[in-house]
Order: C-alpha cells, then structure tokens, then sequence
C-alpha cells in the first residue's frame, strides 16, 4: 500500500512503490486531468504539483511522495466552480486540441501562486517546459497573464 | 624612549616597504582612443577573430544569463568572493571602446586594465599571455566591431585586502609566467596547435587544474581535476576517472558535438564550452583533442565499452526503430527490486526508463556504468543533473533531461547517489553525498548554467535583454 496526499485527501493506492504517479491519478484515483504525452517528462501535459512546484508525474515514482502535497487539476476547482486558472483559459479560449492544457495550466499555477506578478517574460521563461503542437502559445500566455490578474485583485483569496 | 624609537623606525621601514610596492606595481594608464569605426576592420580579420573567441569562450563568462552577449555581469563564485565578468563591447562609457589595441593586448598579456588597474584572474590572462601578437589582433577587430551595449557590470565582492587590485602585482610576480606558446619540436604540428589552442586561449585548465590557497593553478598537477562554479571538472590526466579512456576521436566528437556515445553528453559549465566549440574549426577542435587525448594518456588496451554496456548497444539497435515510434511505453527497471534499498527502487523507476531505454545517445539516456557523473571524485555532478536536469537549449535540438529537484527530497537523493555510486562504478563510496546535495539544493547554479543557448558566440542566438532566463 502507498500512502499519499492527494489535492488536500488523504488516500491509500494498492500499487508498487515504482509505479509512476500518473498511472495512480488517472488508474486508481480516477483524476483524468493530467494527460500522458511522451512518458518521458519532457513534453509536460501530465505535469502536477508536488509541494507547490511542478512535477512530471509520468517520471515520478510514488515511492518518492509519501508524506508530500500532491495537487491535479481538479484539486484547484470544479467545472461548477472553477479556479482562477481555469476561469481565465476558458476566457481566452486557451485550447485548441487541449491535450497539453491541463499541465499548462498546473505549471502556470506553480508560478503565480509564488508570484501573481510575474512578468511576460518570466512566465515564457516559465512554461518553457511544456509544449503545446497545436500553437496556441499566445492564447497560453494571454490566459496566464489573465490569471495574474485576477489573482492580483478580486479574487485574490480565491487563488487555489 | 628607545621603544618609541623602534616603534617608528619599524613604521619608518614599512612605509618605505609599501612605497617601493606601490612604485614597482604601479602600470600607467593607457590613453582612451575614440572607438574606431566597425568598417575600419579588415572583414577576414574579424572572422578569425570571431572562431577565436569561440575558442576563447569569451561569451561564456562575458555574458550574464538573459543579457546581451558580451556585455558581462556574469557572477563568478569564488573561495576569495564573487567576481563579476566585465562588458566587453566597444562601448565607450562601460565597455571596450575606449581601449586601444595596445592596451587589449596588455589585458591579454599581463591582466591590467586599460586604466592601469590590476586584473582579477577569474580572467585567465594566465593562459591568455600564450596567445600570438596575430590572434590578439584578430580578437580584438573582432570585440570592436561588436555592437557597443551600455551596461556596467556589478560591484565584486571580495574582501580587503583583495579589492585592492594593487596587491595582484604579488600574485603575477608568483603565478603569471608571460612569454608566448613554445613549439614542442618533438610533436606534430597538430598536437602543437591543440596545445597552443587548450594551455592559451581555450584555458582548459582553468577549471581543469586545481588550485592552491591564493587560488592559482598547481602546475605542478596540471589537469589533475578541478571545480567549476559548483561543478567537478574531471581530471584530464592519467587520473581521468572516465569508465572508458578518452581518446583524440572520443574528445574530438565531444567537444565539437557536446556528447560522445562512450562518454555521455556535456552540461554544467561545459555544455556551453561545446556549444561554441561547435562554431570553431573543426580542424582546431581536432587539435585540441589531439593534445588532450595525450595528456590523459593512452589507455592499456584500446578502448572497449564495457561488456554490459555492449549487450545493452546491441538491443538499444534492434529495438530502435521500433521505439522510435512508440513513445507510449514507460518502461519500468526491471533491475533491482530487492537490495540495495531506497535507491535501487528509485532508480529503477525513475531513471532506468531512459537510461536503459531503448533510444541511444544523445537524446536517450547515458548507460550510467559509463559516466564519469558516477565514477567522478565527488557527488556534486550527479546531485546537480538529477536535480536540475537537462534543460532544453534555446533554439537547438538538444538532449533533455526532466530535473527531479521538486519529486525528490535530500535524502532520496542521498540514497540514489550511494545507490548508483555503489552499483555502476567500481570505486570506494563517496564521503560527500550530503554535503554536496544540499550545496546542489542552494547553489541552484544548474539552471543557469545549463541554460546557456546554443551558440553564445552568435547574438542571434541568445535571448534580448529583459527577457529573464531560469
């Protein structure tokens, strides 16, 4: 059995201590929003958030999270009551295919909970990992500065 | 009465002993020229100059991480301070452009300003005094037709006595031998220009050869092994902890293509020294790894991959085409399950995917019984890769390596570094596991370094001010 904490729940996964995080949120916790891309950590779509900073769950054993905070997507809000992040790549209509979006999104999230006023170029230099093969990249980036915006002022303590 | 009279005799003395140092150190100030004008350098000059520089990896240093090429602000970390990297455009104000070749040439030979100061040798005119009166000029058409950026560097951070740049006289009395590159008569005309190019303008050995408490190259020990900025530079004699022995075809690949199939890919503070070797000649390169090649030495028995290694090279080729295709598969290690504990389970499921996968070097992972990140003389290597990565070059296919640092606390770093030391080298356990995962943890030199785009030396290249990189 391995223990984790998952989006704030407390949860215990019937799995080998190898098995990478991803294959738990999506087989055993049934959380679909990270995607598997390339398996390899090196296109980003399953990206999540461990202790706040962003992780490729497709390379992350569990053995390594005990005891650690994991955050999906779905931890941040719900399609009834979506988060700051959420709210802002649906304004800008942020998605073309969507595959990679919601490790965009996660990504995006890491950043701005540490610095709502992240500059443009801080938030390219930012998402440099992730890659979207649709070329939605600008929208990506208007959405994100969106977000900081609105986490900056109205919804500031709405942030996760 | 006599003790009042020792005591200012003995202040007599020192004084006197102060004024003759200052009067033999003193060097003038060379009068500031107006800048020459771009279309004033012979164009073929300013190409040599430019292949030279690369040599020199003079935008390594001279560029701070998202500024404008050669305009320094580098920080360089040093036991005595930081040293910060100075512009070097031929801007009039902050940089270069006041500097007449005569005084360039003094900076090159004997490491003092334009304005009679005192150079610091995080600048290696140590090495840089080899370099031929025809390069020097060439390096310098080519700095003054650089575009002038206005940018002053920031203060250092050295403590008195060392900021007062004076005392560097003693230093080069002690440690600057000048005098130019002397042909060994017994070698080839290669193995004499590799050597000219690595002991001068290339300074390989300014990380490469340790240093002694003021901080100078133990020529005694040349090549014995270094540190760069948080990095283990491996040594580049017969003490070459390489599980293969480099030879000149090995070192010729790697250092003009930033990896060798027996010897992994550059990072750290190299990858950004393959990247402009990579825009140098490549006959140039091939001397340097002539020259190299002999330093290290030749090995017992010609080169052989290890046996393990081989067999792994031979299914790596059957399941090649195969994999390229299916990207779909993660694979996790088979090997070791039980034993070898904590690390052991996490290799086995967070590295052995791409290090035992089945695509081959560059873009897939080394075969870590064939790094010298394992068998190397210290942990910092391999706690700065598994943490940092290897970030995507900007602007050029490159090898890519997820970091770890957010998934994997010290002390699972701990365990997969005593892990892998233990199971892919044959040498003895490292001392420093701890200490150099949590320098790796702090220093956060990695990205940085890491991050240098792939061809310093063109400015098309590297990112506009303000844009910030990680």
């Amino acid at each position: 059995m391995v223990k984790l904490n998952v989006n704030g729940r407390a949860e215990e996964v019937d799995a080998d201590p190898r098995t990478p995080l991803l294959y738990v949120l999506r087989g055993d916790l049934k959380l679909n929003a990270a995607k598997f891309g390339c398996g390899l950590g090196q296109c980003g779509a399953c990206t999540v958030l461990v202790n706040g900073e962003p992780v490729f769950s497709c390379v992350t054993p569990v053995a390594l999270l005990e005891g650690k905070q994991i955050t999906t997507l779905e931890g941040l809000g719900t399609v009834d009551k979506p988060a700051p992040i959420q709210r802002a790549f649906i304004a800008e209509q942020a998605a073309q295919c969507g595959y990679c979006i919601p490790g965009m999104m996660m990504r995006a999230q890491a950043l701005l909970q540490k610095n709502p006023r992240a500059s443009d170029a801080d938030i390219r230099a930012w998402l440099e990992p992730n890659l979207c093969r649709c070329g939605t990249h600008m929208r990506i980036l208007r959405a994100v500065r969106r977000a900081a915006e609105m986490m900056q002022t109205a919804q500031a303590g709405d942030a996760r | 009465m006599r003790a009042v009279r020792s005591i200012l005799v003995l202040c007599l003395l020192l004084a006197l002993a102060a004024g003759i140092y200052v009067f033999v150190a003193w060097r003038p100030a060379i009068a500031p020229i107006a800048p020459p004008s771009a279309g004033g350098f012979d164009a073929a000059l300013v190409q040599r100059g430019a292949t030279l520089a690369a040599i020199g990896d003079c935008a390594v240093c001279h560029t701070a991480p998202g500024g404008r090429v050669l305009a320094g602000g580098l920080a360089l970390p040093t036991p005595f301070g930081t040293v910060f990297s100075t512009n070097i455009t031929p801007d009039a104000e902050t940089g270069i452009g006041g500097w007449s070749e005569a005084a360039f040439q003094r900076a090159m030979r004997q490491g003092i300003r334009r304005d009679g100061a005192y150079l610091y040798p995080a600048f290696p005119y140590d090495h840089f005094t080899l370099v031929t009166d025809d390069d020097d000029r060439a390096l310098y058409a080519y700095l003054m037709t650089r575009q002038p950026v206005h940018a002053t560097a920031p203060a250092n951070t050295l403590p008195f006595p060392l900021n007062v740049r004076l005392v560097m006289f003693g230093w080069d009395l002690l440690f600057l031998h000048q005098g130019p590159y002397r042909a060994d008569a017994a070698q080839n005309e290669t193995w004499n220009r590799g050597a000219y190019l690595a002991e001068g303008l290339g300074h390989c050995g300014a990380c490469h050869t340790p240093r002694n408490v003021l901080g100078a190259e133990k020529t005694g020990r040349k090549f014995a092994g270094g540190e760069a900025e948080g990095w283990t530079a491996y040594a580049l004699n017969s003490s070459s902890p390489a599980p293969v022995r480099w030879n000149a075809p090995a070192l010729d690949h790697y250092l003009g293509q930033g990896w060798d199939e027996l010897h992994g890919v550059a990072r750290g503070p190299m990858a950004p020294v393959t990247e402009d070797l990579h825009a140098a000649p490549p006959d140039d390169v091939r001397a340097i790894a002539v020259y190299v090649a002999t330093q290290i030495g030749e090995p017992a028995a010609p080169p052989q991959p290890l046996e393990r290694h081989a067999q792994k090279q031979a299914g790596r080729g059957k399941a090649a085409a195969a994999a390229s295709a299916d990207s779909q598969a993660v694979t996790i290690g088979a090997g070791a399950t039980t034993g070898g504990g904590d690390g052991a389970l996490i290799y086995a499921a967070a590295c052995a995917g791409c290090h035992e996968g089945p695509r081959a070097l560059p873009y897939g992972g080394i075969d870590l019984a064939l790094s010298s990140g394992i068998s190397g003389p210290s942990a910092k290597n391999l706690a700065n890769v598994v943490l940092y990565g290897l970030p995507a070059a900007a602007g050029a296919r490159s090898p890519i390596m997820p970091g770890f640092a957010a998934a994997m606390d010290d002390a699972q770093l701990a365990a997969l570094a005593a892990y892998l030391r233990g199971h892919f080298s044959d040498k003895g356990p490292w001392r420093d596991v701890d200490e150099s995962v949590r320098e790796a943890r702090s220093a956060q030199t990695a990205p940085v370094v890491n991050h240098a785009p792939a061809a310093p030396s063109d400015p098309t290249q590297r990112t506009t001010h303000g844009e910030t990189q990680r």
